[in-house]
């Protein structure tokens, strides 16, 4: 340590999650006080969700095998609160170079930076199929969350559809809590699986922990369907069956729920605004800002950690938000220990090569496979139609997603494209015969959620005597 | 939606279109409509049913309208005693 860190250093970390949380507790260790803004209730992000505070099941109820790691984060946190200024329930809605613009408990507000680590994680990767607006499907983390944070599940009989391990963990989870499971419908084949096997050995715990669903959920004879892709969902003002294709034939069965995801996508927003450099992962099929191994974005004084840098899970994010934090300290002229970065960095290291083998196991599907209708909803905010897409293309030779947000509104709404943004890159790279890296991205627009207006101050009270 | 695990908690009052309804301390909004009432709204143009799906804020999907005017996430929208929701397509309106 090379001193008292000067009273210009004002750091700020967005979220609270295992990224978050870690680069808080590196910049305290440095003798900083940083803001850390974070959307939930409570600290924990979404794989250590706190449920509210009237809930009383035990961690190990709430996290199963990661207990551990969640009550050392969370005990890190509550160490920290006193050294930290936190605001929870805070929305960061707009950047500009030096200054995040929020909105939380007291109103609107502006938080100044000199140094800004964003942790913002992930949201699900979703594909849209027939009738997943209705009343019934979730995402396959909102499923998780329900359980998690209320004690509920999203049906009696449920349906789980997509790629990745969130779906046996699921599974798991929600047949311990008493839910039937209709079918567990994967996208990818067994030969992907096995394919995917060797680069995961890399982590042989999480793997052993993956087995372990897959065989406890066979061992009840739930039923797992590999290579499917979900053709509808169907029923009236709710969810009452699911149809898929296999390349064996057709098939169905009833539920009254489905949980729907491919995976997870990074949540960017904030570094778009703030000019950060991105560049499109084929590996990853989603455009992300540059970083390198330490952290550091293409703007100085900008920092990213944790699944909004690419996904990478909550034990890389862990060590990922101490090393963004420290390449912060080490950019303020904060002494810092080499040792200590390089071995985060190789930690960090260790779950990329995992993340490969998940990638090979769990494979993105190409949306040929989807075999859309028209009239399916592809952009749930807007109602507006994969057939809507096509015609763009088609008519007026549409080839790049903002050009296709301006003429279609798709990627316009609410959302700004996080439901609906993957599909839409994939089938327009399709349709217009290009690449999914050369079709562009989505850009991020302030505001990045709605704010609720009730709390804004008129600006005319200004004025008022 | 259905209450599985962690429900012992105290029971609070609120109102769908007029009608009183009980959720419980620590429900969100979201899941002391929908573990009673099928949808939180309809769709602005095609006034389809919808029911919330990311539960995360990230969607915007689970917008519920109030009877004092503004509407609220219900996903992150912790219930309080006596809140008040206006719901088309459900019965009262």
């Amino acid at each position: 340590m090379s001193g008292r860190p000067s009273p210009e250093i004002r750091p700020v970390v967005v979220g609270a999650g295992p990224a978050g949380i870690r680069a808080a507790e590196a910049l305290v260790a440095a003798g900083l006080r940083p803001v850390v803004l974070d959307e939930g209730e409570r600290a924990g992000g979404q794989i250590y969700r706190q449920p509210p505070a009237a809930f009383s099941r035990s961690r190990k109820a709430l996290y199963g095998f990661e207990a551990g790691k969640a009550e050392r984060l969370h005990a890190t946190f509550a160490a920290l609160r006193a050294h930290i200024d936190y605001r929870p329930r805070t929305l960061v809605w707009n950047a500009v170079p030096g200054e995040l613009h929020v909105m939380g408990d007291a109103g609107p507000a502006t938080v100044p930076f000199s140094h800004l680590v964003l942790a913002t994680g992930a949201t699900d990767r979703i594909y849209p199929f027939k009738g997943w607006t209705l009343p019934g499907v979730f995402s396959m983390g909102g499923a998780q969350i329900a359980l998690k944070a209320q004690g509920c599940t999203i049906g009696e009989t449920v349906a789980l559809v997509g790629t990745g391990p969130l779906l046996y963990l699921v599974a798991y989870q929600y047949t311990k809590a008493g839910a039937r499971i209709a079918v567990i419908l994967d996208s990818a084949r067994f030969t992907d699986q096995i394919a995917g096997a060797p680069a995961m050995l890399r982590q042989p715990a999480t793997l052993a922990k993956g087995l372990y669903y897959v065989a406890w959920l066979k061992a009840r004879g739930i039923m797992i369907v590999n290579g499917a892709i979900p053709m509808a969902a169907e029923g009236t003002e709710r969810v009452e069956r699911l149809v898929w294709r296999t390349p064996a034939g057709e098939g169905r069965v009833a539920c009254d729920a489905i949980a729907l995801g491919y995976g997870l996508r990074a949540e960017t927003q904030i570094a778009d605004l703030l000019g950060c450099r991105f560049s499109y992962s084929a590996a990853e099929h989603e455009s992300l800002p540059a970083s390198d191994a330490t952290g550091r974005t293409s703007v100085a004084g900008v920092y990213i950690g944790g699944d909004g840098a690419g996904i990478l899970g909550a034990d890389a994010a862990e060590a990922a938000g101490t090393r963004a934090a420290l390449a912060l300290c080490e950019d303020a002229g904060l002494g810092v220990d080499g040792a200590a970065t390089g071995a985060l960095e190789a930690r960090v290291g260790r779950w990329r090569g995992f993340r490969a083998g998940i990638r090979r196991a769990f494979p993105e599907p190409v949306a040929a496979d989807f075999a859309l209708a028209d009239d399916v909803i592809l952009c749930r905010c807007e109602e507006i139609t994969v057939g809507a897409l096509r015609a763009a293309c088609r008519e007026d030779g549409v080839d790049e997603l903002n050009r296709l947000k301006a003429l279609t509104r798709i990627g316009m709404g609410r959302c700004q494209g996080r439901m609906c943004g993957p599909a839409a890159r994939a089938l327009l790279a399709h349709h217009s015969g290009r690449s999914p890296g050369d079709v562009g991205r989505l850009r991020g627009q302030a505001p990045i959620k709605p704010m609720p207006l009730a709390p804004m101050p008129l600006v005319f009270d200004e004025a008022k005597p | 939606m259905r209450r599985a695990v962690d429900q012992d908690r105290p029971s609070i009052s609120f109102f769908i279109n007029g009608q009183r309804f009980t959720g419980k301390l620590g429900d969100t909004v979201l899941t002391a409509v929908l573990t009673q009432a099928g949808h939180l709204r309809t769709s602005e143009f095609e006034h389809q049913p919808r029911a919330g799906f990311c539960l995360m804020g990230a969607c915007q999907d689970c917008w519920v309208v109030t009877e004092a005017g503004p509407a609220v996430r219900a996903c992150s929208t912790l219930l309080e005693d006596g809140m008040a929701f206006v719901i088309e397509g459900l019965p009262g309106t």
